[in-house]
């Protein structure tokens, strides 16, 4: 037993990778919200009289509510008014070239392995890079366009594209719908925007990188996506933040849109700082993301990987409103030290013959608590709905939580939901097996834990499946003895 | 090869093994029988360093080196191989998975580049050949679901693999119907080669009948209290272990 304790009080000195900050002139907005505040960032912007409304609605809104206090761990309020809400390298940005981006954000995300210059680009993957408030770069865009597939800021989506972002900007994650979306609405910097063309298979990879760097600022970023008919996409987003004693709040909303026939496929690797081993700064995660299936044989899958944050608090939900639409939602979500997670997923199923799948694969070390909350509902109309949902979660050491809160309503007889649940803990057994055959008792952790969600695993793309599996083993690292 | 000295060990303050002693030369094959708690189990977890037991004396060495100054990962990667008696499951890793990963640890052990994803394959065939396995094993996860068979074959599958010098097989015909005891015997004398040797940890005398011992050692309250060749074996076949219990009580008497 000592030397459990011991190596996973070796885990708590384990260096975050990405904790580095970038020393660039910024240009902020005052601290705390105001309306004046949300003002600010819309003339920053250059926005619409029309977006502007919709800021200062949300934010009226806003006003009028309390922090929701439901959730399955604690943390000391957050003082809203002692955040920033605005950051901006200080040069102007020109989205057209990469010569006139300022040379050490590119080394930032050179860094982070995000290589944004022409030679050096992952091929097959185009990338949307957002730094604290704004985009920085968006690669590929000219190729994309050639299919017709819009691939932009969302700040620049707003000026290119305003028919589409009024038609679809808040349709599926209304401002009304929680505290977090609301303040989003009212204040969301930047984030990805993305259409499909009807029939138009995506031929790459989308992604979009986001850092946060500056010190007491928020990220609210906000990114739509829209598959229009019979069409076909693969987004990945992924993201990191300096090592800071303070707590950072990350609100961010996400929404999709998927079309008659059209299939979105949105997969996340998070790795926000998530504290020190005494749960000292780390992000907070509190994120709305939703999709809807709007037209008939649409689907949209979620895939998760959530290792950092301080607090992840989200839940990636579906609604099948067309008929023989699908919903699926794959997650990992690993929890060390002190780090809380409560995560899961919402299905709706509104459409007949809709189908969902959950898999959900929780993993607590050290002392932190893993959350499972996922609710499927089936309504009056939604004819032979069927749901599936499997929660296996895996304890490491004897220090950890894990939870489930599985809700189902179902208001249709046809219905058919299957729920599996199973709680392990990695034995002595296991890692002594490996031991036994060369294996060290790290690489036995990683090995074994991999296999536990390989299911997951196996959804992401492969370009970004290896690096995941990668970050399992790092967040687990020493995490038993 | 393996030489081990008046090795005493315990767990949770009962004394389990009293002073061992047994030497084993390369190509040579041991069993070591006895009756059940007489340690048996106990010597193989020693020597394949299971942490729940401490060794309060003795010594043990491996081809020179002192093998219980050894991490249980270093152990194996010098050429020690347990099968287990009860093989462990590990969901989500395939067979083919986990064994790349156990060579290429060894190899990164002893400085050498990690094997080629093909080559691997290639001697993987070659290997699933020779032991006569079922290529749907090496593809599900690791012994999940594997019938108690399934899970000793792919220990001796594992064990041709990774090519130890020495293998202690942890009563590995427990469990076994007289076929999957032929196929796994079968595979055993496969391997053996002048070189390797075994130590065949059994309760039973049949799994000798299969893989014929050069010495057979009777292991009682801790001690190995009797030597012998193959035919000890059947002596205690026929006569079990009683007798061997009143001799040693006679001699303390004595």
């Amino acid at each position: 037993m000592a030397e459990e304790v011991d190596i996973i009080d070796q885990v708590v000195g384990q260096e975050y990778k990405y904790g580095f900050t970038t020393n660039i002139e910024m240009e902020t907005a005052p601290k705390g919200l105001t309306e004046d505040t949300i003002r600010f960032i819309s003339s920053k912007k250059t926005e619409p009289e029309w977006m502007l409304e919709y800021r200062l609605k949300a934010f009226k809104y806003w006003q009028g509510l309390t922090a929701p206090s439901w959730q399955n761990f604690s943390y000391p309020a957050v003082d809203y008014q002692d955040i920033i809400y605005y950051a901006a390298p200080k040069e102007k940005i020109t989205l057209d070239s990469l010569d006139q981006v300022d040379p050490e954000l590119l080394k930032t995300f050179e860094k982070l392995g995000i290589s944004l210059s022409e030679q050096k680009r992952l091929t097959g993957v185009a990338v949307d890079a957002v730094f604290d408030s704004v985009s920085i770069a968006t690669t590929f865009k000219d190729q994309l366009k050639e299919k017709g597939i819009i691939f932009c800021s969302m700040s620049e989506a707003v000026h290119e594209h305003p028919d589409l972002v009024k038609k679809y900007l808040s349709s599926v994650v209304p401002y009304t719908d929680n505290f977090f979306a609301a303040l989003n609405a009212a204040v969301f910097s930047d984030g990805s925007f993305v259409y499909i063309p009807k029939g138009v298979r995506c031929p790459m990879e989308l992604s979009t990188y986001f850092r946060i760097n500056a010190e007491n600022t928020g990220q609210f970023e906000r990114t739509l996506i829209i598959a229009d008919e019979g069409s076909y996409v693969s987004y990945l987003e992924g993201c990191t933040a300096p090592m800071r004693d303070e707590n950072q709040l990350h609100a961010a909303v996400v929404e999709l849109v998927a079309l008659e026939k059209a299939e979105i496929k949105y997969s996340t690797v998070q790795n926000w700082y998530p504290g020190d081993k005494n749960g000292k700064g780390g992000i907070y995660n509190f994120v709305t993301k939703r999709g809807i299936c709007l037209g008939d044989y649409a689907k949209i899958s979620w895939t998760q990987v959530e290792t950092g944050s301080a607090i992840t608090w989200k839940y990636p939900s579906c609604i099948l409103k067309g008929d023989y639409s699908v919903g699926e939602f794959f997650s990992v979500a690993v929890t060390n030290n002190m780090q809380q997670a409560d995560t899961g997923t919402k299905m709706i199923h509104i459409g007949k013959n809709t189908k969902s799948r959950i898999v959900s694969k929780g993993i607590s070390a050290g002392k932190s608590h893993n959350t499972y909350r996922g609710l499927v509902k089936v309504n009056k109309k939604a004819d032979k709905a069927r749901n599936h949902t499997q929660c296996d979660s895996m304890l490491i050491g004897d220090r950890s939580g894990a939870h489930t809160f599985p809700y189902i309503e179902i208001n249709n007889k046809s219905a058919m939901v299957e729920h599996e649940a199973s709680t392990s803990k990695i034995g002595e057994d296991q890692i002594f097996y490996c031991n036994q055959r060369g294996i060290g008792t790290e690489e036995a952790i990683g090995l074994i834990v991999n296999g536990f969600c390989r299911e997951v695993l196996n959804q992401l793309p492969m370009e970004f499946a290896v690096e995941a599996q990668k970050l399992l083993a790092v967040s687990l690292e020493g995490s038993v003895g | 090869m393996l030489e081990i000295k008046d090795l005493k060990a315990e767990i949770e303050g009962k004394k389990i093994l009293n002073g061992i002693n047994l030497v084993v030369k390369p190509g040579e094959v041991h069993a070591i029988m006895g009756p059940n708690g007489a340690g048996k189990s106990t010597l193989s977890a020693v020597l394949a360093g299971r942490a729940d037991y401490a060794v309060t004396g003795g010594e043990v060495s491996f081809n020179g080196k002192d093998l219980l100054e050894m991490s249980p990962e270093d152990r194996a990667r010098e050429g020690v191989f347990l099968a287990f008696q009860y093989p462990v499951e590990i969901p989500g890793v395939s067979t083919t998975n986990f064994l790349k990963t156990a060579i290429n640890e060894k190899r990164k052990y002893l400085g050498l580049e990690p094997m080629e994803a093909t080559a691997f394959l290639k001697f993987m065939r070659e290997k699933m050949e020779l032991m006569e396995m079922d290529k749907a094993l090496t593809s599900r996860s690791l012994n999940e679901g594997f019938s108690g068979g399934e899970k000793k074959r792919n220990e001796v599958f594992q064990m041709a693999m990774l090519e130890p010098k020495l293998t202690i097989m942890d009563e590995t015909d427990s469990g076994l119907d007289i076929d999957a005891l032929r196929l796994v015997s079968a595979g055993v004398n496969k391997l053996k080669d002048g070189e390797r040797s075994f130590v065949v940890i059994t309760h039973y005398q049949r799994l000798l009948d299969y893989i014929v011992p050069d010495f057979v050692h009777v292991l009682y309250k801790g001690r190995i209290v009797k030597s012998g060749d193959a035919s000890l074996a059947k002596e205690l076949e026929a006569k079990g272990y009683d007798w061997i219990k009143a001799e040693v009580e006679q001699e303390a008497n004595a």
